[in-house]
């Protein structure tokens, strides 16, 4: 994770949770534990598109990232409460979480957003999902293979792509008005 | 009129809309790649249209936000409808592309969020009728990503702001919206109007293909002129730097009142879903973008 800086392009292969608004609604608003342990690992900020198989496991169809800068607040709880070490979404987040990611070593990934049809194809696996009466907004246990390219765009050490683009973009528009 | 193969069309637009993207759209995506001067931007564009490419030889959805299903329907001249039941062969074709495919469904209740996992609800697929003076009914349907409409602004400006307060805020709008929309997006501008007119001419001006200019000249003026402002911002494809912000600005307008000077924003992501569907008297259809 220390080696990891801003700018750095990775490839992600093994377990891989997926989140979204509800799930962390219901963990953090709500209070409700997770039912499989977080820790040392990786979410994704997704809600997939799936179908349910006569087994109850689940076939994805399309599976894709969403806007993760609408569940900044949940972000440094995810990190510091259930030890979530990444979090893969796209469009960033916030100085909260920036903040909660160099205190406890981890890192966002972003992942090139609207390219569902490439990211299907590198989720092996549904393993497992929880919490089926949020769907699509479950807690979902994916196996994934080459996952990326994905960008380090907040590092465990401060550096935030987004807010500096952001800043630079400051400066350009009160340059026009 | 076969309000069963309206349905059927219903249903077919919304799939081939999510599989496949207008050419026009990629066509800017792919300038956009040979005009970037930033190596991760560029990198940016060509996984997107890696993506596209992906996504149609598959087929597969290009992205996974089925979105807010919207259809405009246009009823030609010496078109006779039923229009009740146009509009409800409408909601069952796009419930059934839901169940049937299936898609996501990703509409819920606003206050308890419960998803009836149909794409439908009160007032959802949003289905805008008007008329043109063409001899067809022409369907286009836009299943619009949530991550850009939430991108979504309005002011009622001041007369006294002028053009300039026009400019101002559209400018501020995209700088406000960051990476979230997905860039590099299509900007929708409304002006003039009323208030939800407003709002409702900047989804008409997402909704027109790339490379059209406003019939009006001063329109017209306007839109080169944002498009040339919202890319000097550098926000660049996802939101993480670069030369192309905005691969189009399309300004629609309506008469407004004397004390009004009403602007509104809304933004379209790179994936700018639609399509067509032109459906004569005959029975005979033609699918397009």
């Amino acid at each position: 994770m220390q080696e990891l800086r801003a700018g750095d392009t990775v490839y992600i292969s093994g377990p891989l949770f997926g989140i979204r608004d509800a799930t962390q609604i219901r963990m953090f608003d709500k209070g409700i534990e997770p039912p499989a342990d977080l820790r040392g690992h990786f979410c994704i900020h997704t809600a997939p598109n799936v179908k349910k198989l006569p087994n109850g496991r689940y076939e994805k169809i399309s599976i894709g990232t969403t806007t993760s800068t609408r569940m900044e607040r949940f972000s440094p709880l995810l990190i510091s409460k259930y030890g979530v070490r990444g979090i893969i979404g796209k469009g960033g987040l916030l100085e909260g979480s920036t903040r909660a990611m160099a205190e406890h070593g981890a890192c966002y990934l972003s992942i090139v957003g609207g390219t569902a049809a490439l990211e299907t194809l590198q989720i092996e696996e549904i393993e497992e999902v929880y919490w089926e009466d949020l769907m699509p907004e479950c807690l979902w246990k994916f196996r994934v293979r080459e996952l990326g390219p994905l960008l380090v765009s907040i590092d465990s050490h401060g550096r935030n792509l987004y807010l500096e683009v952001k800043a630079s973009a400051k400066r350009r528009l009160d340059e026009m008005f | 009129m076969n309000y069963t193969a309206i349905e059927d069309i219903a249903k077919e637009l919304y799939i081939f809309a999510l599989k496949t993207i207008p050419p026009d759209v990629t066509a800017a995506l792919e300038r956009a790649a040979e005009r970037e001067t930033s190596e991760s931007a560029r990198n940016i564009l060509k996984t997107i249209l890696k993506n596209i490419e992906v996504a149609a030889a598959q087929p597969n959805l290009v992205c996974q936000d089925t979105g807010l299903p919207i259809y405009k329907v246009r009823i030609g001249t010496g078109c006779s409808v039923d229009g009740l039941a146009l509009k409800q062969a409408i909601v069952r074709g796009c419930e059934r592309a839901t169940i049937e495919h299936p898609l996501r469904s990703s509409i819920v209740h606003p206050l308890n969020r419960k998803n009836n996992q149909t794409s439908s609800g009160e007032k959802m697929p949003a289905i805008d009728f008007d008329f043109h003076a063409a001899d067809y009914i022409e369907i286009t349907m836009i299943p619009k990503g949530s991550g850009s409409e939430n991108m979504s602004f309005i002011k009622m400006c001041l007369p006294a702001e002028g053009i300039e307060g026009i400019k101002r805020f559209v400018v501020e709008s995209v700088f406000n919206s960051g990476g979230n929309p997905c860039p590099p997006t299509i900007i929708g501008v409304g002006i003039g109007g009323t208030a939800d007119l407003c709002l409702k001419l900047a989804k008409d001006a997402i909704a027109r293909p790339l490379g059209t200019h406003n019939p009006d000249p001063e329109v017209a003026k306007l839109e080169d002129e944002l498009l040339e402002m919202v890319n000097r911002l550098g926000i660049g494809p996802m939101g993480l730097g670069g030369a192309t912000t905005c691969i189009g600005v399309n300004v629609e307008m309506a008469y407004t009142h004397m004390t009004l000077n009403p602007v509104a924003v809304n933004t379209q992501c790179w994936a700018a879903r639609r399509a067509v569907a032109r459906i004569w008297p005959n029975g005979e259809v033609k699918i397009g973008y």
